[in-house]
């Protein structure tokens, strides 16, 4: 069907060009991962071939174990990145549900507000956050950080969820309203577990964004108790810019968390941004 | 639907969602323009009105660095738009060929640069341009292009631009996608159309595809716009807070953190900080009703 679209000689420009492509965008990463498995020397000596029997050395990888707090990092990371996502996706189903099951004056300004916020970075307001953050004595907890990017996350989750909701069959919360059910049950029996795709794919949205965030981590929690992953490698690496096996094995222990989240959820990703949940 | 009967529920539905939004980012983002209206005069808080923002445009002091942060803003804009969207619509015309083998290995692997963060790419390649480290000339020297090496992110003429470069390193990932997937859509008819008529390959691409995507392609130039205009992270990382060399890569957003936080020597001044978040917020705001208004309603749909 496509034989004239594909011949020999194209496709190989295509794969040389997809080549190069890729290995420009994979050579920084393997070039940290390699070289935080080698002795100081041979990071220096020869930067690019893999680590071998002389030079292999997990010196970096103590230092960093022993001075930084990793794995109190991660904890915090993980904790801020599951509860706000767990808050994005249930206040922003609960609001997407109402805006697109009941007909009610003001529904559709209500769409608008909350659609506002997709537009507009939340960042713009940090000073007003910090200033609220402070006086409630959020400041420096985990909470200031989940509730803001529960906010951030609210627009687009409550936009890409009512979306969905809309072609859940009437027929079948009608059934379950002659049956008797109340309009919650409707809501988390019979809705839910029919728009958990959609879900999968808001969630898969805002985990990268959250989990790389710095700003607000720097701004409202940079105490030792509640830096992230994130704004503790930015410390740590800062404070041991000549050290550079502690560099580079810092920054491959926060390379790794991510790619192995990548790689779970990759399929979901691509299937979210492929289906045009962001059209 | 009985008459007349508070249905409280939907209240319930939307509360938490509502007061969320709210309280944490509608209610700061007004509290924040409210802000720049005041200073602080002797341990009080006094209503100035618009002085912040004279002093931030005129004041000698305030003006070189807003405009300087301003104009490098522009031209980190400039080069997002310049190399990362052609180099992501190509990517993905390339990836959407039929029959392509390994297409979702590519694509994947290209992706990964936009999930590490800043801190991880503003570090690396810290390190990889780094004279000391050696592997950026090295790789230079074996291509025959010692000569052209600088020590890029300490020249106060190149930073900037090799930042932004970096920036699009990461984020090509994006534009690559959201073109996949609108390439995607385009339904096989319509090239079959086009083949008939002898129109095959890179101008089916250009003739075809191309008018077909554009509304995708406004939607990144938009989101690439909104995100230019308050980044912070990747200049922090791999410059700190005061951009250097000499504030040659500082932008907006980092020159707000500088402001309203203190850095070093500089006390925190939340006031002024807010005039220049007003001053962001303006630029976007500008930047979307244009976006909206000017292009997106002009541009022509398809019914595809």
């Amino acid at each position: 069907m496509n034989q004239a679209r594909s011949t020999p000689f194209n496709k190989a420009a295509m794969h040389g060009a997809l080549i190069l492509y890729t290995l420009i965008a994979l050579f920084p990463v393997f070039v940290i991962l390699i070289n935080s498995f080698k002795t100081r020397r041979a990071i220096f000596r020869e930067p690019l071939s893999l680590p071998d029997a002389d030079s292999f050395s997990l010196i970096g990888y103590q230092t960093v174990l022993k001075q930084g707090d990793f794995f109190l990092y991660l904890q915090n990371s993980m904790i801020v990145t599951v509860a706000s996502l767990f808050f994005v996706l249930l206040f922003g189903a609960m609001a997407a549900f109402a805006l697109s099951e009941y007909r009610f004056r003001g529904n559709m300004w209500m769409g608008l507000y909350l659609a506002l916020g997709i537009m507009i970075p939340i960042r713009i307001g940090t000073v007003a956050i910090l200033d609220m953050m402070v006086a409630t004595g959020l400041v420096n907890t985990l909470w200031a950080l989940i509730l803001v990017y529960t906010a951030q996350g609210l627009p687009l989750a409550v936009f890409i969820l009512s979306e969905f909701m809309r072609q859940v069959s009437d027929d079948l919360k009608n059934a379950g309203r002659i049956d008797g059910l109340s309009e919650y049950t409707i809501f988390f029996r019979l809705v839910l577990p029919l728009v958990r795709p959609a879900m999968a794919t808001v969630a898969v949205f805002n985990m990268i964004p959250i989990w790389n965030d710095l700003w607000f981590p720097l701004i409202l929690a940079p105490g030792e108790e509640t830096k992230t992953l994130t704004l503790g490698s930015q410390v740590f690496i800062g404070q041991f810019v000549t050290d550079w096996n502690a560099v580079l094995s810092a920054l491959s222990m926060a390379i790794l968390p991510v790619l192995l989240l990548y790689v779970i959820f990759s399929r979901q990703l691509i299937r979210g941004i492929t289906s045009g949940a962001v059209k | 639907m009985q008459t007349r009967r508070i249905r409280w529920h939907i209240a319930v539905f939307l509360a938490p969602a509502v007061i969320v939004y709210t309280a944490v980012m509608i209610f700061p983002l007004f509290n924040t323009l409210r802000l720049a209206l005041f200073s602080r005069i002797d341990q009080e808080r006094v209503f100035v009105g618009l002085q912040n923002f004279r002093t931030l445009f005129f004041d000698p002091i305030w003006a070189e660095q807003f405009w300087n942060a301003l104009g490098n803003n522009f031209w980190f804009f400039i080069i997002h738009m310049l190399v990362q969207n052609p180099i992501g619509i190509a990517l993905a015309a390339l990836l959407s060929h039929p029959r392509l083998r390994f297409a979702a290995l590519y694509r994947s692997a290209i992706f990964i640069p936009t999930i590490l963060s800043f801190v991880i790419v503003g570090f690396a390649w810290k390190l990889i341009l780094s004279p000391i480290w050696g592997i950026a000339p090295g790789i230079l020297d074996a291509v025959g292009l010692k000569s052209l090496f600088a020590p890029w992110l300490g020249k106060e003429d190149y930073a900037l631009t090799t930042l932004a470069l970096i920036s699009v390193w990461q984020f090509v990932g994006i534009p690559m996608m959201l073109i996949y997937a609108a390439l995607l859509s385009i339904p096989e008819e319509i090239l079959e159309a086009g083949e008939i008529d002898g129109i095959v390959g890179a101008s089916a691409f250009w003739k075809i595809k191309l008018p077909l995507i554009l509304p995708s392609i406004g939607i990144i130039s938009i989101l690439t716009f909104v995100g230019n205009f308050n980044a912070f992270d990747l200049i922090y990382a791999a410059q700190g807070a005061l951009a250097g060399p000499n504030f040659s890569t500082d932008i907006l957003g980092t020159f707000m953190y500088r402001t309203f936080f203190g850095f070093q020597l500089q006390l925190g001044d939340p006031h002024m900080g807010s005039a220049i978040a007003g001053a962001m917020f303006a630029i976007i705001l500008i930047g979307v009703c244009i976006y909206l208004f000017g292009i997106q309603t002009r541009m022509r749909r398809y019914q595809l």
